[in-house]
């Protein structure tokens, strides 16, 4: 095993929270502001890690189950995700369906602390979370399934070291198509702009921010790291497509991937500049185009 | 060659989902001129693979009608009868763009079944685009309440059509002929439109009243 293998993924765990603090320099560039610190995701989640826990007499154990779900369910999809053509840490033929059914599961137990807290408030945001994630499941679904066929493998390892530059030219608009999918969803299951507004924390319009909203201290550094690492890991799926550098060299290679997740950082921060967010009704309307895409991506192989 | 006409065949299906999807008359003219410009360029994709060379100004000439002449006739009927912005279908957005997929599937088996091996289309993908455009528009003629949506729908019949000539093109002219008379009764379809949205602005079909506009 290549040590770029190992540095690689666990490189992950260090810059997770850098990609927020691209997309709001990015977004503070486009406002004409100079922005919030790179690092100031780092700096919160040192603050939060060194405040107390307060817990309401409602909650049960779930709800202090929640966070950890959520973050465990996002440091074993890391583990998953292999990185510019190399296998990851954890491969298995099949792992395709835990990647998928591993953030189901966290939001599942996110869902549940929500409901956990009694508030009606959280409660409107767990629903909506569960019908858009209804959407942008089989959208996922269909992406990978058609990375599956292209590839004729089962495990994400597998699936994207098949990936590479000649797969582009031969199954371009197929991968073109998908790429296009898996950033909708990367948008919506991250709680981005056109879907979600990361920003807002008291607007009756949010999704998912307002189902954290009563966990506090180190349960919300857990939950912001594990946001970080769920926008790190989607988002490293869309890299993984879209910029299939293979040099022979796996230190270039990931400085490739590297650099594709900072683009990948910076392309939210233009989107959340320069859409406004979809009204609720519509945001249906976009996941199911998105599905569509990669629909049409299985399609177009399949014919 | 075959990958360009790929990514226009990808194009025109993409926008026949966007056609099914969009809620504002302004994104379904915007779809429609994104589509026909695509349906314009087969014809220089496929001179490019080898068909004669009068397939250039013929496709130059169809994107010009259908990609800015035809949209522009709708937007500024648009405009002028100032009817509302939103496209009120019959089956919503959302269904329709599942049908969409569906219909998506049926033409792909469909275009599977045809055999044209002596044919000069540039890409294998061209019969089952072309149905699945002629589906989108019969879908839209059924499935919206506007006059002027309906002439969209007719225009994407059309252009469904139109695609299933260039695939014949160099064998059978007689069908791009086919395609171009159909054209012009779309021109005529849309004017029949425009009356109609006349007549409307003013409660009335009574062409009686109408003459005595004249100034």
């Amino acid at each position: 095993m290549h040590p770029a293998s190992i540095v690689l993924p666990a490189s992950g765990l260090v810059l997770a929270p850098l990609l927020f603090g691209l997309i709001n320099r990015t977004k503070a560039w486009f406002a004409g502001r100079r922005g919030q610190p790179l690092l100031q995701a780092y700096y919160d989640l040192y603050k939060l890690l060194h405040k107390g826990a307060v817990y309401s007499r409602t909650t049960t154990w779930i709800f202090r189950a929640g966070p950890i779900v959520g973050l465990s369910a996002g440091l074993v999809a890391l583990a998953l995700l292999p990185i510019a053509g190399m296998p990851s840490l954890a491969a298995f033929g099949g792992d395709v369906v835990l990647f998928a059914y591993l953030w189901a599961l966290a939001r599942f137990f996110t869902v549940l602390a929500a409901l956990d807290t009694g508030s009606a408030f959280e409660g409107m945001g767990a629903s909506r979370e569960v019908q858009f994630s209804a959407l942008a499941e089989p959208a996922l679904f269909l992406a990978l399934a058609t990375l599956a066929r292209i590839s004729g493998q089962l495990s994400l390892s597998g699936i994207f070291t098949a990936v590479t530059p000649a797969t582009w030219a031969a199954e371009g608009s197929s991968l073109a198509l998908v790429a296009v999918a898996l950033f909708v969803i990367v948008l919506a299951e991250n709680a981005r702009i056109p879907v979600d507004d990361p920003n807002t924390h008291l607007e009756l319009t949010m999704i998912h921010e307002v189902m954290v909203l009563d966990h506090g201290g180190p349960d919300f550094a857990l939950i912001l790291y594990g946001s970080s690492l769920k926008l790190w890991v989607l988002g490293g799926l869309l890299v993984n497509v879209a910029v299939p550098v293979r040099t022979g060299n796996p230190w270039l290679d990931g400085l490739a991937f590297l650099s594709g997740m900072a683009v990948l950082a910076v392309a939210i921060g233009v989107v959340e500049s320069t859409m406004a967010r979809q009204k609720l009704l519509r945001v249906p309307h976009l996941l199911l185009a998105a599905g569509a895409m990669s629909a049409l991506a299985l399609v177009f192989l399949v014919r | 060659m075959s990958t360009s006409a790929e990514l226009l065949a990808v194009a025109i299906v993409l926008t026949n989902l966007a056609l099914l999807g969009s809620s504002r008359m302004g994104g379904l003219v915007r779809a429609m001129v994104v589509q026909g410009l695509a349906i314009g360029a087969f014809p220089v994709v496929a001179w490019a693979a080898g068909v004669s060379a009068w397939a250039v100004p013929f496709g130059l000439f169809a994107g010009a009608i259908k990609g800015l002449v035809f949209p522009w006739v709708l937007m500024r009927t648009l405009r002028r009868t100032g009817v509302s912005r939103e496209v009120e279908p019959f089956v919503s957005c959302g269904m329709s763009l599942v049908i969409g997929l569906v219909a998506f599937g049926v033409a792909v088996w469909m275009g599977s079944r045809f055999s044209l091996d002596g044919m000069a289309y540039p890409t294998r993908l061209i019969v089952p685009v072309a149905l699945f455009t002629a589906f989108v528009g019969l879908f839209l003629i059924v499935s919206r309440r506007k006059a002027l949506t309906q002439a969209m729908g007719y225009l994407v019949f059309e252009n469904g059509i139109y695609l299933f000539g260039v695939a014949l093109v160099g064998e059978l002219p007689f069908l791009v002929e086919f395609g171009i008379l159909l054209d012009a009764y779309v021109a005529l379809f849309v004017m029949g439109i425009a009356t109609y949205q006349i007549n409307r602005e003013f409660h009335h079909i009574d062409t009686d009243r109408l003459s005595r506009l004249k100034g």
